[in-house]
């Protein structure tokens, strides 16, 4: 079985960046030799949440905001699944904010992928938690005042264990960096800048090319607070793999029952009458 | 009515002064000695201070529900609450510490008692909760051995000191109840019950949580709120035992999808929450309907509107589960109303959860859920664990059309298939579509389970007399005492219809409705809820709707009242 899914009516739009980070992240899997049958990709609600339906392989489209904690327990339920989420910045940064947060906390083993366009797609064209300040949109009318979330710094302050960042007119880095991420032991982000041909005529291929750079190849990514000094720059944005802590143990492993709930499902919940047996006579 | 083989003691003090725990030792340790016993508790959302109660009811005959009337009141901190001063009458005997001086208590038959000083002489304040047990051991004569082997039991990782210190205290205590009754000739004539023996002593807290563990949970995610913590906490405690996965969710959004991601991996999840934590948890719900997840829910009801009263008790939420979610889908409502029901039902949620593919609510309230009383042992083997997954083939399609609807259900890497879920609308294989054609035959799908629902549904149980002119109904909580009270009575034109399945609703509830003169429901709501929706299922309007919406349970004496009222 591949990734492939064929004769698809996909409802992008042409030249939407989404299909580039489609192709990058199959091309990724398959390198990577993980089956289809073993991948789970979760989503959320928006324009790049579509991606898993485009895919062939096991999948959970659940609802706006919400993939991080179905994938976290989906994760700890089964950890030998190969787990991601592919999402987009309204979805992750957005409606599941908090989410975002706890996730990074927790620390599953589970790769998030999220298509960052600065834009929302689905409900166009309104400011998303990314768009840059003056950025005017049909409800920014004035242009956005707020400060933009930044996903690196917030991920790089909770010390998250894999922070990179990539843009999607690069596919040769970004499937490095996707490969990096799926195979880092943790919870990983990669942001992936994507541009919105219909909705934003700012943030445009042309503006990444100029406005983004590699960080350097003498770059070590395991300084914490190196890393989130890159992270905050915003004269010219930095790609690249700007943090990782190996060292963190995995909210699988963390769980109590972190052996116990490697084991198959259905074993998992066997000979419990005994036990069970015990304590409801123990209330005599 | 109520005699003195009955008798209601309550202990009154600060949150912080250990009501609670002198409460479930004294209930233990009659269960023990072999009297009928059952305890409740009310209490303000505070951690220190205030005024909390519990009452504990000791019988000759076998009891289970929360009574006015109080025989014996005794106080460890000089307030009472308006609720509780409604409560005393001549027959109330109140034992209070003489060190504090409540002039507003000298209308009432007071007696003053060195507590403070015998606490003091065992180690301290801290002991006052455990004179107050001697107290009331001493006043129904319990075996002192028994006491102190309880003790010895419970402080068994604490050393010797501590234990004896303890030993002391409920000595002292002792002395001081088995005086009062002797010094005032007052007797209790409490027998003991041989069948106490052989039952157990629970609350729906205990019933709730060992059902889920016998229908096989193993993964919950929930975020703290009362009533609804115990289960969550409960399930925590005995995880390491049964092997179940236990996260405190950063908010009862996450907790829910967490719950139905372990679904979709293979597990049996729950979420234990209250009215506003499921508030949240709503939109969840839909999810559940729309990828047809199973999912259980123990809805632990308490006062809303929002905040609402947070550790009190109502049956409030029923609409708000019946109408969860925006879109048209099955769902189950099992309203146990004893702990026995509260094990089974819970226990078997997760079957039915599984076998239709639709989200089950256990619903309960702070005082079903806090309240002890004796029952039958819980039989776990009435019910076996059925799983309904699916191994999966290459063309496995998650949504695939059948006659009955249910669309066999596959986990991903059992089988050679991929699983794929949708909240969108979805074809066969769970991808997006519009055509319009399949979204009817989708939905009717859906809803075709309701059908399949029904052949399983738990039937009204009616207590008393088939040939009744009076018709009593009650869900949940309300049960134990409406059954009481109808032994009260002893009339054989009443009977009770308790009902532990409110939704669906079932098939036979209009010919019970309509044999009756008078139908009569109990709610503890402002609206009728039930009532309302009988109505709407049936067509069928019940006639007197007696509701109670201030925090409190029904008592068996307003019970009795209400109906002869009605009568």
């Amino acid at each position: 079985m591949d990734y492939d899914r064929k004769d698809i009516d996909i409802a992008w739009c042409p030249g939407c960046g989404d299909f580039a980070i489609l192709k990058i992240l199959k091309d990724a899997l398959t390198e990577l030799n993980i089956s289809p049958e073993n991948s789970v990709l979760v989503s959320g609600i928006g324009q790049a949440a579509k991606l898993p339906h485009y895919l062939n392989c096991n999948f959970f489209n659940g609802l706006h905001g919400r993939a991080l904690p179905p994938a976290t327990a989906i994760k700890v339920c089964n950890p030998n699944l190969n787990v991601m989420v592919v999402s987009g910045d309204g979805d992750v940064y957005g409606e599941g904010g908090n989410h975002f947060i706890h996730t990074i906390r927790r620390n599953p083993n589970i790769s998030v992928i999220v298509c960052n366009n600065m834009v929302y797609g689905l409900t166009k064209g309104q400011a998303s938690p990314t768009s840059l300040k003056d950025y005017k949109t049909s409800v920014q009318t004035h242009g956005v005042t707020n400060e933009p979330f930044n996903p690196l710094a917030i991920a790089i302050s909770q010390d998250a264990s894999f922070v990179a960042r990539a843009f999607c007119g690069d596919a040769l880095q970004t499937k490095e960096i996707f490969k990096k991420a799926i195979t880092h032991k943790g919870f990983s982000l990669v942001d992936v800048f994507q541009p919105c041909v219909t909705f934003n005529k700012v943030n445009t291929y042309p503006w990444f090319k100029q406005n983004t750079y590699y960080l350097e190849d003498s770059y070590i990514p395991n300084n914490r607070v190196k890393a989130f000094e890159r992270a905050i720059e915003t004269e010219k944005l930095p790609l690249g793999v700007f943090y990782i802590n190996s060292d963190k143990v995995t909210f699988e492993e963390t769980e109590a029952n972190a052996e116990k709930s490697r084991l198959n499902v259905f074993e998992r919940r066997q000979n419990r009458k005994e036990k069970l047996e015990n304590i409801i006579q123990s209330l005599k | 009515m109520l005699k003195n083989n009955d008798i209601s003691v309550v202990i009154v003090g600060e949150a912080g002064q250990g009501v609670e725990t002198a409460s479930d030792i004294i209930v233990k340790v009659f269960k023990m000695a072999g009297y009928n016993v059952f305890s409740c508790k009310e209490y303000m959302s505070r951690v220190r201070g205030g005024v909390n109660s519990s009452t504990i009811r000791i019988s000759s005959g076998a009891i289970s529900s929360y009574v006015d009337k109080i025989d014996f009141l005794v106080m460890l901190s000089p307030n009472l609450t308006g609720h509780l001063e409604k409560r005393i009458t001549e027959e109330t005997s109140i034992l209070y510490d003489e060190a504090f001086k409540n002039p507003s208590l000298d209308k009432y038959k007071t007696f003053a008692m060195p507590l403070s000083s015998e606490a003091a002489n065992a180690g301290g304040k801290i002991f006052l909760n455990v004179v107050a047990i001697g107290i009331i051991f001493g006043i129904f004569n319990i075996e002192m051995k028994l006491i102190e082997e309880y003790i010895r039991n419970i402080f068994s990782d604490k050393p010797e000191d501590v234990i004896q210190k303890n030993i002391q205290a409920v000595q002292s205590g002792y002395e001081l109840g088995k005086n009062f009754i002797n010094n005032n000739g007052l007797s209790v004539n409490v027998q003991k019950d041989e069948l106490v023996a052989d039952k157990i002593l629970a609350s729906a807290n205990e019933a709730v949580a060992l059902g889920c563990i016998a229908g096989g949970c193993d993964f919950i995610a929930s975020y703290p709120m009362s009533p609804s913590t115990a289960v969550f906490t409960y399930l925590a405690e005995k995880s390491d035992g049964f092997n179940i996965i236990v996260e405190q969710a950063e908010d009862e959004i996450a907790g829910m999808n967490m719950g139905l991601g372990a679904w979709y991996a293979g597990s049996r999840a729950m979420v234990s929450t209250s009215g506003g934590g499921f508030a949240l948890m709503i939109e969840g719900v839909s999810l559940a309907g729309m990828i047809e997840s199973p999912m259980v829910i123990h809805l632990a009801q308490r006062p809303g509107p929002a905040t609402g009263l947070p550790t009190r008790t109502e049956q409030g939420d029923l609409n708000l589960a019946l109408y969860s979610g925006h879109g048209e889908f099955p769902r189950i409502i099992l309203t146990p109303g004893t702990p026995e029901d509260a094990f089974c039902l819970a226990q078997n949620a997760f079957n039915l959860a599984d076998k239709f593919q639709v989200p089950v609510f256990i619903f309960t309230d702070q005082y079903g859920l806090e309240s002890y009383s004796l029952c039958k042992p819980f039989d776990a083997n009435k019910t076996e664990i059925k799983d309904f997954i699916v191994k999966t083939d290459q063309n496995y399609q998650r949504y695939k059309l059948t006659d009955d609807g249910i669309s066999p259900r596959g986990i991903p890497v059992h089988g050679d298939g991929l699983v794929k879920l949708d909240s969108d609308e979805h074809d066969e294989d769970s991808h997006i579509t519009e055509d319009l054609d399949l979204r009817v035959k989708m939905v009717d799908k859906r809803l075709k389970k309701f059908d399949l629902i029904k052949k399983e549904i738990y039937e009204p149980e009616l207590l008393g007399n088939d040939s009744y002119k009076t018709l009593l109904i009650g869900w949940g909580s309300t049960c134990n005492g409406i059954k009481e009270a109808l032994c009260h009575l002893n009339n054989p034109d009443i009977a009770f219809l308790y009902f532990k399945q409110v939704y669906p609703l079932s098939e036979k509830t209009l010919a019970y409705l309509e044999k009756a003169k008078n139908t009569v429901c109990f709610e503890n709501n402002a609206t009728g809820q039930f009532a309302n929706l009988i109505r709407q299922e049936t067509g069928f309007t019940i006639h007197h709707k007696i509701l109670k919406y201030n925090g409190l349970p029904f008592s068996v004496e307003e019970l009795v009242n209400k109906i002869q009222d009605l009568i």
